[in-house]
């Protein structure tokens, strides 16, 4: 079991390996003169449609998806519950069905409220 | 009955065995080769692909100078960008810029680690197997918008809220649809969901819902057109990418045709009996499914326009949401009522209750015709 586990590890450092490689390989180059340097003011900045940039991109940003992921949270961890249910819901029958079916209920009764209360709406 | 197997029994080749010497580390080596090999081959093969069958879509060739039919058109583009200039904007966060691709790339590569080949050849067959991909393949949104957010430039940043409102919004019904897999084959690992589909019936006959939905949240999610809101073009220059050049670049082109790689691999693995099928090699069975399901990608893309944002949300949140869990439910009934039904009873049954939810919601759902107001 805990073998699994080290393969997905070791793979994550040969997939970082390669990533990191393909990321250090124009370095080398550029040292050895392969790759143009020639940095300029112009190059230099944010590329903006030719006009020249206004103030920083860090500022404040109305993001306007907040409630669209104060909503996923609550439906995204309801599935948490589902997945562990799913696997063995031929053996838990009836009774499992029940449970979890009044468990989505439950959250199914925010979600029609976030519905009606228009929070599932682009503004 | 000869099958390929029989005359060429040197590709049935399934891991080595257990009581080999080393054997941990020689599967370890084995496998790692084989992913890189099959990430690297296909993505190649599929922008060539996507590029030639594009150009057929529009009524030109297409690129077809490098090589025979263009086949290297690839090769000779990625030797192009490897000799760039690197640029890096005076304003960004060095680090975030720099590390962006990387975060964005590895993930993809990770979910190949369950994905199996033939019967029980995987690097790794996860018990959690399906909890494994939907977590792993989460975290490339995470490059993304460190990519927008680092590069200090505005339309990057509106790119990256882009994609990940997007990617919010279409989690939930995807992984709604893949419950619905889990329930009728009764076990989180990707090897165990093939099997069971070599055993009844691929999964798209069971599931026509689940297919439908997953397909549709999937694309959204790996930001295929049309719904590759975070790239669009006429608005946002390139998208999360504007300030990006080299082989940054490049990384970021590989994960996104990586990324459909893996929705391909996954529909197939999930919906069309994965390796299963007569005659051929299981392994050339995955690669035709995934194929396949690139062709409808590409297909979908030469056809449809691309979608507003309140649409976007819309279609997710009061369309395919409420589509999966019905779905869940329905499959759920169905499993606990008759645990032992033939899946010959079932799948008119599941197409019929398919076709008439589609139908009652499509009524139902205004996606906002020409005002944003959902």
């Amino acid at each position: 079991m805990q073998g699994d586990y080290g393969y997905v590890v070791l793979f994550l450092l040969i997939a970082v390996g390669f990533a990191a490689f393909t990321l250090i390989l124009p370095a080398a180059l550029r040292s050895l003169k392969v790759i143009p340097q020639k940095p300029s003011a112009v190059k230099g900045t944010a590329f903006e449609c030719g006009m020249e940039p206004i103030g920083q991109a860090w500022s404040q940003f109305n993001f306007r998806y907040y409630f669209y992921a104060l909503a996923f949270l609550v439906i995204d961890v309801l599935v948490v519950f589902l997945y562990p249910w799913a696997v063995s819901a031929r053996g838990l029958g009836v009774a499992g069905l029940v449970v979890i079916l009044t468990l989505v209920g439950i959250v199914m009764v925010g979600y029609v409220y976030a519905w009606k209360k228009g929070v599932l709406k682009w503004t | 009955m000869v099958t390929f197997d029989l005359v060429f029994p040197a590709w049935q080749f399934k891991g080595l065995p257990p009581d080999w010497p080393g054997g941990f580390w020689w599967h370890f080596i084995v496998f790692s080769i084989i992913i890189l090999a099959f990430v690297l081959t296909l993505v190649i093969m599929f922008i060539w692909f996507e590029r030639r069958t594009l150009g057929r879509m529009q009524a030109r060739m297409g690129p077809n100078r490098v090589g025979p039919f263009g086949l290297l058109q690839a090769m000779a583009d990625a030797i192009k960008v490897m000799l760039k200039e690197d640029i890096v904007p005076n304003g960004a966060d060095k680090l975030v810029h720099l590390l962006a691709p990387l975060v964005a790339f590895v993930p993809v590569l990770m979910v190949f680690a369950v994905m199996p080949f033939q019967d029980g050849a995987a690097l790794v067959n996860l018990n959690i197997g399906v909890l494994y991909v939907m977590a792993v393949s989460s975290i490339s949104t995470l490059g993304i918008f460190m990519a927008g957010w680092g590069s200090n430039n505005k339309y990057t940043l509106i790119s990256a809220m882009r994609d990940v409102a997007s990617v919010v919004s279409y989690e939930i019904p995807v992984v709604l649809s893949l419950a619905g897999i889990v329930l009728l084959a009764g076990s989180l690992s990707l090897n165990d969901i093939v099997r069971s589909q070599a055993q009844s019936v691929p999964f798209v006959l069971l599931q026509p819902l689940g297919f439908i939905v997953f397909f549709l949240g999937g694309m959204a999610e790996i930001n295929r057109s049309p719904f590759d809101l975070l790239e669009a073009d006429s608005e946002i220059v390139a998208g999360f990418h504007t300030e990006y050049s080299g082989m940054k670049f490049a990384l970021f082109y590989l994960a996104e045709y990586a990324e459909a790689l893996v929705l391909s691999t996954l529909v197939a693995t999930f919906f069309l009996g994965g390796w299963g099928g007569p005659l051929l090699p299981p392994w050339l069975w995955l690669i035709v499914k995934s194929w396949a399901v690139f062709f409808v990608l590409v297909w979908i893309r030469a056809t449809v326009p691309r979608v507003r944002i309140d649409q976007l949300m819309t279609f997710s949140w009061k369309f395919l949401f409420p589509l999966a869990l019905l779905n869940l439910v329905v499959t759920a009934v169905e499993v606990v009522a008759w645990p032992e039904a033939l899946p010959v009873l079932l799948i008119p049954v599941n197409i019929a209750v398919g076709a008439v939810l589609v139908i009652l919601l499509s009524r139902n759902f205004k996606p906002g015709g020409s005002q944003v107001e959902a």
